[in-house]
């Protein structure tokens, strides 16, 4: 067993970030045909979607793989799954509404 | 190794049918499927029940399995008879890129397929593959910026064609200002490519530890800060912890239990920075002695007040 120890810096994905349709394509291992279908799904918005080729800011990569995780695991379609994230963001909000609150009513 | 009653974690009779072993598995990988699971076990569950499916959905598997299970009770010591495995030919075919995750007991039975399928594309002809990792941080190395450590197995090809797991440290910054669930892309830092192919990238995604004091939303910190009804009612000058240290926060004369107050650019690091938030908590004095209670009782009567006049009307 061989141990490398290197320090990286590495580039953050925030919004400012923008990523390839190629780019997000290898880093969800999957054809261009899956992302593009997430795209007329709505699931994912390119930074400009008339304007070719796509970019995407850096937080797509989180929502395609999470997207690929859903469906791989529990067969649910693009269009389900835009939902299911969509439910999941507002519950996120509520529930970081819900810790603020909790402790003027303790 | 510990026996694995498959029937047992998906909750189903041992005779039961494929569609009922199809439905138990959906219920429970919906509940415990990490990306929409509250549950603090939901990705050892997950794992579980996935693992459960994978031998049970599989009508070659299952009978295997419940030859090898009779008379063996779940949580017993247990290593397969020598002869396991011989006339049985396991096709594979399941999974998905989890399957490498299952545990020493699945393998000892039906071998190191997931495993291997997994690693394979990694040493493939073109392109390296990406590989994604996930670290866990503190709220201060965000506020800072930071150098962690990260480990992480890679499976490597020996000379003879078998697949090992090699360790690999690697250091990361970690840049301030990092919010929950950013990544950080390390430009050929995944799987090597194939002869003359660029090596994939390596994605890592940032976590939070829960804090002791400070609870985040996006770039805003929280903080709950006890103040007494004095400081409340006559206004006061505390220190208040913050990331980047002890500030002076004045309480406005008449503050309220709940009152949220504003330390601008006091949370996270960015473009702009993200505000403190300190949520007042007034706490009440508990009167120990006579003359604390006579205290109280002077202040009832030297200042009469009805706070739930709103509710008479």
């Amino acid at each position: 067993m061989s141990t490398q120890l290197t320090v990286l810096a590495g580039v953050l994905l925030d919004e400012n970030a923008e990523l390839s349709l190629e780019d997000l394509c290898r880093a969800c291992g999957v054809e261009r045909m899956v992302l593009v279908e997430m795209v007329q799904e709505g699931l994912l918005e390119p930074v400009d979607v008339r304007l070719a080729p796509w970019r995407f800011q850096g937080d797509a990569l989180r929502r395609a793989r999470t997207a690929l995780r859903l469906r791989r695991d529990l067969e649910v379609n693009f269009a389900g799954i835009a939902m299911i994230l969509d439910l999941l963001d507002e519950i996120d909000d509520l529930e970081t509404r819900l810790r603020r609150l909790e402790g003027r009513f303790e | 190794m510990k026996f694995k009653d498959y029937y047992e974690i998906l909750g189903v009779s041992k005779d039961a049918t494929e569609g009922e072993i199809k439905r138990a598995y959906r219920k429970l990988a919906r509940k415990y499927h990490p990306d929409v699971s509250k549950e603090s076990d939901a990705e050892a569950r997950f794992k579980e029940v996935g693992e459960a499916y994978a031998v049970l959905k599989d009508p070659e598997k299952r009978v295997a399995y419940d030859q090898l299970g009779s008379g063996v009770h779940p949580g017993e010591d247990f290593t397969p008879p020598p002869d396991w495995g011989a006339g049985f030919e396991f096709s594979g075919g399941f999974g998905g890129d989890g399957a490498e995750q299952f545990s020493d007991f699945f393998e000892s039975l039906f071998g190191g397929g997931g495993r291997r399928r997994s690693a394979g594309p990694g040493f493939h002809q073109g392109p390296g593959r990406d590989h994604h990792a996930k670290i866990l941080i503190s709220l201060e190395d965000s506020y800072q910026g930071a150098t962690r450590t990260i480990t992480l197995q890679v499976p490597t090809l020996t000379p003879d064609g078998h697949v090992q797991t090699r360790q690999r440290t690697l250091n990361v910054t970690i840049p301030k200002g990092i919010r929950e669930g950013q990544v950080i892309r390390l430009a050929g830092q995944g799987a090597p490519g194939g002869a003359g192919q660029p090596a994939g990238d390596l994605y890592i995604e940032v976590a939070f530890q829960p804090h002791r004091l400070y609870r985040v939303d996006g770039r805003d910190i929280y903080l709950d800060l006890p103040i007494t009804p004095w400081e409340a009612a006559l206004g006061a000058k505390v220190k208040v912890p913050t990331l980047g240290g002890k500030v002076d926060l004045k309480i406005p004369r008449g503050a309220k239990s709940g009152q949220k107050l504003r330390l601008r650019g006091r949370g996270l690091p960015g473009k702009p920075a993200g505000d403190q938030y300190v949520v007042l908590e007034m706490v009440t004095p508990e009167p120990r002695t006579a003359e604390d209670e006579a205290l109280f009782r002077k202040m009832a009567e030297q200042m009469p007040l009805n706070p739930r006049a709103v509710l008479e009307a």
